[in-house]
């Protein structure tokens, strides 16, 4: 019986713009029959007190997502390479403007 | 609130034997590091089980708390009442949106809980077995059931699973409108003619035991605390809260004179706390196990409402898929 879904209406994922000049930020989540009504519930869900000028929906089952169990071999190489972060670089103090 | 442990036998909650021993020790470690656990993380079955059980029993108590104030969205006293206490039930209603979703990540269905909460199988929380009988009882819930859940809720949003701790960050933002209204529909009556006052005190008379009891039982009683402070799933035991709860609460009923039904009550200098009086737990387990006033009647009108709207989910299943069929033509 376990994880039974008789009829349920799909999942979706909800972004919103919180206010323009920012990115579309995960919300949350709602159930909804279709692209419409799931931006529907997502209003009503999410932005009851003005939190967003703009939202986006997607499908749940649309998302591709990274293994946290790979998260060592996915972002390890990153971690030796320091040299792409500004403060490896010695520059004497009389130097300005760089 | 919404929270509280309200199964009287401890689960199991030792670690199973199919769970490999280094994952387990990596998980305990990050726990009590304080990192969130988020959703395709490894975890012990235990955990998953216990934060499946206690997030479907706070949103269902979000839905159900729903039912009580709902009831007297028509006979708000004034424009400004009704407007407010329909947004505080529609919160309500957000609150178990954002649990239901929480839950979902842990691999239960939304249909799933729905049917343990219209069966009778699941648990919510006792207060909401409780009638509504005059228009202070709104006041009441406001103050003292939405001010109990704040002081439950507010440290659940250090909570170590990442989306039940995100959720709770947004309910904890909304909530303290609804204990404000609350306190100022109390304060108000409290101000007014011999009657509104009496029926202020009347129904803090009726909620205050009840809320007191919302953070379940004694700690001593309480089988399954100490593993859920272990994995931080709580954070803070039942005894500590209440006693929170008095000591705050306690001051507010005084500045606006009426008076906590406690005898016992006093305040403990030596601790720096009240003392308070013994709190009637056969009640509370009788209200627990369905032996609420009204605990019926708040199921049935739950089943009613989703029998009577099976009708729409269906009907807008069914255009989605035609409209996914006209696209998928048009689209050849
Ligand atoms: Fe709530
Ligand atoms: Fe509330």
């Amino acid at each position: 019986m376990a994880n039974e879904k008789k009829n349920e209406w799909p999942l979706w994922e909800v972004f919103i713009r919180a206010k323009h000049g920012l990115s579309h930020r995960h919300a949350g989540s709602v159930h909804a029959p279709d692209a419409d009504i799931a931006l529907r519930h997502a209003r009503d869900t999410y932005t009851r007190r003005m939190e967003g000028v703009s939202i986006w929906v997607i499908r749940s089952s649309d998302i591709a997502a990274s293994d946290p169990a790979d998260a060592g071999p996915i972002f390890e190489p990153a971690e030796s390479k320091v040299y792409r972060h500004p403060t490896f670089y010695v520059v004497p103090d009389h130097i300005k403007h760089i | 609130m919404y929270t509280t442990e309200m199964s009287k036998n401890p689960t199991r909650q030792g670690p199973s034997a199919a769970e490999p021993p280094e994952l387990l020790e990596a998980f305990e470690a990050r726990v009590a590091n304080d990192e969130f656990i988020e959703p395709k993380d490894w975890m012990p079955e235990a955990y998953r089980k216990t934060l499946i059980r206690q997030i479907s029993q706070h949103a269902h108590s979000e839905i159900v708390g729903m039912l009580p104030e709902g009831n007297w969205i028509t006979r708000a006293p004034s424009l400004r009442r009704k407007a407010v206490l329909l947004a505080k039930v529609q919160d309500e209603g957000g609150h178990g949106l954002y649990l239901y979703s929480a839950a979902e990540t842990l691999g239960t269905s939304r249909d799933e809980m729905l049917d343990a909460l219209h069966s009778g199988k699941a648990k919510y929380s006792t207060i909401f077995n409780y009638p509504t009988l005059t228009w202070a009882d709104i006041g009441a819930i406001g103050w003292l059931v939405d001010g109990a859940a704040i002081m439950n809720q507010v440290p659940l949003q250090r909570t170590s699973y990442g989306p039940y701790a995100r959720a709770m960050v947004r309910v904890c933002k909304e909530e303290s409108f609804h204990q404000r209204q609350g306190f100022e529909i109390m304060m108000r009556l409290a101000a007014g003619t011999p009657e509104q006052k009496a029926m202020a005190q009347d129904a803090l008379n009726r909620w205050w035991w009840p809320s007191i009891m919302m953070f379940g039982p004694p700690d001593e009683n309480s089988p399954n605390t100490a593993q859920s402070v272990r994995w931080r799933i709580k954070r803070e035991t039942n005894d500590e809260l209440r006693q929170k709860f008095v000591d705050v609460t306690v001051p507010q009923a005084e500045s606006i004179g009426l008076t906590v039904p406690d005898k016992d009550l006093k305040w403990n200098e030596a601790r720096g706390q009240y003392d308070y009086g013994a709190i009637d737990w056969e009640e509370f387990w009788a209200v627990v196990k369905g032996e609420g006033p009204v605990a019926k009647e708040r199921v049935k009108a739950r089943t009613e409402a989703w029998e009577k709207g099976a009708w729409v989910r269906e009907a807008a299943l069914a255009h989605a898929a035609k409209q996914a069929a006209r696209r998928q033509k048009e689209a050849v």
